[in-house]
């Protein structure tokens, strides 16, 4: 096992997070579970988009490519297929992860690249000052929707299931080692994961509190089938009760950097072909 | 007696659907192999099947690369090819075609009759109606026979010896016919064959440029479909298994760009290929690419805009786009390839510039450069050294380490000891997010630094003429090259030459110097001359006249030297 301290960054690194922030949990987490698995920080990278969340990889010792809002995944794709040896990670918040980059969403799912997507769900927009998130529940009242959300709730797991992720998970940052466990679970996969993490916004999200999460969420017993979809999706769509912990799993399914390519040496190593241009080349006769 | 001799102007028009291009294709091959200098270049309606279509191949004496709108022969399909093409078929075009289908009830319609229904039930499958076409126009022309027959041996011997039996007697009915046409109307065609030719090779704009990015090591595509642009996509396809490219069709332009910049932070080196309006999603990436100094290639297939504009036609009015695509300012270079030669080369430099720059570079083509075919010498394809210029890392390796020529050694994730971290947000040395002015100032200028080496290594312009004799000067880039070489030739005027740019931004220093004095006239597909106001900007110039287009067709050999003749 690796020291989880080799992915600290030095001491005195500022951090953008406000005091209390569900995102310190996170990261701790993703360190442990780092450590734990033994990936060294030259094998992983962290792909992000913009907002509190997709500042994490500017906290933690490994590769990153901090983008653009709501285009974590794309990136994270293409990481994984020029070079399938890496651990490749996909983190950041529900507004960057469904509402800007919602269609990458969907299409990273249908590809099922062998990445890990955790989103930290804090069902608000904290960034930008307490707007609605397509996670807020409806009727919360938010500076630009003063009487409420009106329109529909997101529900990342239904969607997710539906395009057939082969790995969907809910995960609360309130408890430490159960969440370790499922990102534990989710980088082992092979395939797509998704890891919804609940995360307390303590600024702006007075709604969904620590407390609120306790009371909402139960973890799904050793009696629960990972591989009954249609259960997983009766789960997914209460939103009365929150069902925590790995709701769906299903293995061998193909990922697409098998699917789209040969080998998986990094595509940088690969020799340019002289001889098969010059063939080519004379097709054109 | 109808001479026709030197330059011929032979345009097939059809519905979609109808073979048209089946026709071309197979023609075109032949042709080239039988000596002849070809030039083919499309028009065609954006739907999949109907409306009218036409393809013009010409065949001249000297290699030629340009449309003319004359129309000598035309092969009709339909009753709509004559109304579509009214405006380009004189007293002097000779009408093709099977007379009922043609002409209808028309009155004023004189086509020559070629029964293709008939030959189809004596060949027993309309499907040979085809090669019984190109059998009549090689018929006319007096062309090897033989040529055509082993082409359709080698074309058809994987579908079996039925098939190419009968294929040689399609076309040897056609040939008959065609000859039996050009003694019965007087028909003469005198042109000069080239031994030369027939071991060329035979491109398309597309095809070019997609042999250039393999040539240039590229081992990863991204896009979303959209015409003109989706051909280099098809390409790469098709040759993805033998070149290890792999291929990802995109849900959006946006994941396409953000997917390449991905692809080339992790060590592929890759392209994304576009047209105006999937390139208008892509733009954040293009900023993107500035900041965290990640290269990335992009073609751009212009067409006329705005919006869905004329999804399948032509223009050049997306230099502005890409000039400043993109907030903020950073480093970026714009190819604009004018001839096979040069899109081949033009691939390679764009990689080999992004990669060692690590900027945003694009290639900006345009519908009639895609689709047109012309024949060139294989060794006009030139090999560039393929570079790369990845490091393997050490132990506090900094990605974007301030140095003298902007150029920052860039590692990749997973090679070496070092962490590669890139960051949309202004950054310091470490690729971590910086909010100190001094940094950004910092960072900002060793960004810059960069455009100093990429304008050092700027292609010069190809000068047609004597450049240094001439008072007035034609400017043009990308796609007109050959038609004002042809023009210029055509107008024989001493004080006239041109000046093609293939690389449009950044401009060489030079150049300025070749422009000063002179009267400069600059001929593109636009409306608002954006090349004629880059060259005001970048090297104060004054510009005396444009010659400008903007009707979704290329220019014509016989407009520009209608507009070259009048310059003064």
């Amino acid at each position: 096992m690796i020291d989880k301290k080799l992915y600290d960054m030095p001491q005195g690194t500022d951090m953008a997070w406000c005091p209390g922030c569900g995102n310190f949990p996170i990261l701790n987490i993703v360190k442990m579970a780092f450590a734990e698995l033994d990936i060294k920080p030259q094998d992983a990278v962290i792909c992000s988009g913009i907002g509190q969340a997709a500042k994490t990889p500017h906290y933690l010792r490994v590769n990153y490519f901090n983008g653009l809002h709501g285009r974590a995944l794309p990136p994270a794709i293409a990481i994984k297929v020029t070079n399938p040896k890496l651990t490749v990670i996909a983190e950041s918040g529900d507004g960057d992860t469904y509402g800007e980059g919602g269609n990458h969403f969907m299409h990273t799912i249908r590809r099922n690249p062998d990445i890990t997507n955790i989103v930290h769900d804090n069902m608000i927009y904290g960034l930008t000052k307490g707007q609605a998130s397509p996670t807020s529940e409806k009727g919360m009242k938010n500076p630009i929707q003063k009487e409420g959300v009106i329109v529909e709730q997101f529900n990342p797991l239904a969607v997710a299931l539906s395009l057939d992720a082969t790995f969907v998970a809910r995960a609360f940052t309130g408890d430490i080692l159960q969440t370790k466990d499922i990102i534990k679970a989710a980088i082992l996969h092979k395939g797509y994961a998704l890891v919804d993490v609940f995360q307390p916004c303590v600024v702006y999200n007075k709604q969904n509190t620590y407390q609120w999460f306790k009371e909402k969420g139960y973890y799904v017993d050793g009696s629960h089938d990972k591989t009954d979809k249609m259960k997983a999706m009766e789960l997914a769509f209460d939103l009365e009760r929150l069902a925590l912990g790995i709701i769906y799993q299903r293995e061998g399914k193909p990922t697409y950097e098998t699917l789209v390519r040969e080998g998986s040496e990094p595509l940088y190593e690969k020799s340019f072909d002289k001889a098969a241009l010059e063939n080519l080349i004379d097709t054109y006769k | 007696m109808k001479r026709f001799s030197g330059d011929i102007s032979l345009v097939l028009g059809g519905a979609a659907g109808m073979g048209v291009q089946t026709v071309e294709a197979l023609l075109v091959q032949v042709l080239k192999r039988e000596g002849y200098h070809v030039f083919a270049s499309k028009e065609y309606m954006s739907r999949i099947r109907g409306g009218s279509n036409s393809t013009e191949i010409r065949l001249t004496d000297k290699k030629r690369s340009a449309f003319v709108k004359r129309i000598d022969f035309l092969f009709a399909m339909d009753k709509d090819v004559i109304p579509h093409l009214k405006g380009r078929i004189s007293k002097e075009t000779i009408v093709l075609g099977e007379r009922e289908k043609v002409c209808g009830a028309a009155p004023e319609c004189h086509a020559i009759d070629i029964p293709f229904t008939r030959f189809a039930n004596e060949l027993g499958n309309p499907l040979y109606t085809s090669t019984v076409a190109v059998g009549v126009a090689l018929g006319i022309l007096r062309a090897d026979e033989g040529v055509f027959e082993n082409y359709l041996r080698e074309h058809f011997a994987r579908k079996g010896e039925e098939v190419v039996k009968k294929n040689i007697e399609a076309a040897e009915k056609g040939y008959a016919f065609g000859k039996h046409i050009a003694y019965h109307e007087g028909i003469e065609v005198r042109l000069t064959k080239s031994k030369a030719v027939e071991s060329e090779i035979l491109l398309d704009g597309t095809e070019a440029l997609g042999l250039g990015v393999l040539a240039a090591g590229c081992n990863y595509i991204s896009s979303y479909p959209m015409s003109p642009g989706t051909g280099l996509l098809t390409f790469l396809a098709e040759h993805s298994k033998d070149f290890g490219v792999v291929v990802d069709q995109a849900e959006d332009e946006i994941a396409a760009i953000n997917q390449g910049l991905g692809a080339w932070y992790a060590g592929a080196r890759a392209i994304v290929t576009t047209s105006g309006g999937g390139f208008d999603l892509m733009v954040e990436g293009v900023s993107l690419s500035g900041i965290i100094e990640t290269p990335i290639v992009v073609h751009v297939g212009q067409r006329p805009g705005p919006a869905t504009g004329l999804p399948t036609r032509t223009e050049q009015a997306d230099l502005n786009l890409v000039l400043y695509a993109g907030h903020g300012e950073f480093p970026r270079a714009i190819f604009t390839p004018g001839t096979g030669e040069e899109a081949f080369l033009i691939a390679q430099q764009a990689f080999y510039i992004a990669d060692k720059y690590q900027v945003p570079v694009f290639i900006l083509t345009d519908q009639y450069f895609l689709d047109s075919v012309r024949s060139f010498k294989e060794n006009g394809l030139q090999k560039i050294q393929s570079e790369n210029f990845i490091i393997e890392t050490k132990a506090g390796y900094k990605r974007y380490a301030i140095t003298a020529d902007g150029v920052s050694p860039r590692g990749v994730p997973g090679y070496g000891d070092g962490l590669v971290g890139i960051d949309s947000d202004e950054h310091d040395e470490d690729a971590h997010i910086t909010e100190s002015a001094k940094m950004r100032v910092l960072m900002h200028e060793k960004r810059w630094r960069k455009m100093e080496g990429v304008r050092d290594e700027a292609f010069l312009p190809t000068e047609i003429g004597d450049v240094a004799r001439a008072d007035i000067i034609i400017v043009s880039w990308g796609s007109n090259r050959g038609v004002i070489e042809e023009a210029l030739e055509m107008v024989k005027r001493d004080d006239v030459a041109g000046l093609h740019f293939h690389q449009v931004y950044p401009l060489p220093k030079k150049v300025k110097k070749l422009l000063m004095k002179k009267k400069i006239v600059v001929l593109e597909n636009n409306f608002s001359g954006q090349f004629t106001n880059l060259l005001k900007l970048e090297y104060g110039v004054k510009i005396t006249d444009t010659i400008l287009k903007y009707d979704g067709d290329p220019f014509s050999v016989e407009e520009v030297v209608e507009k070259l003749k009048a310059i003064s």
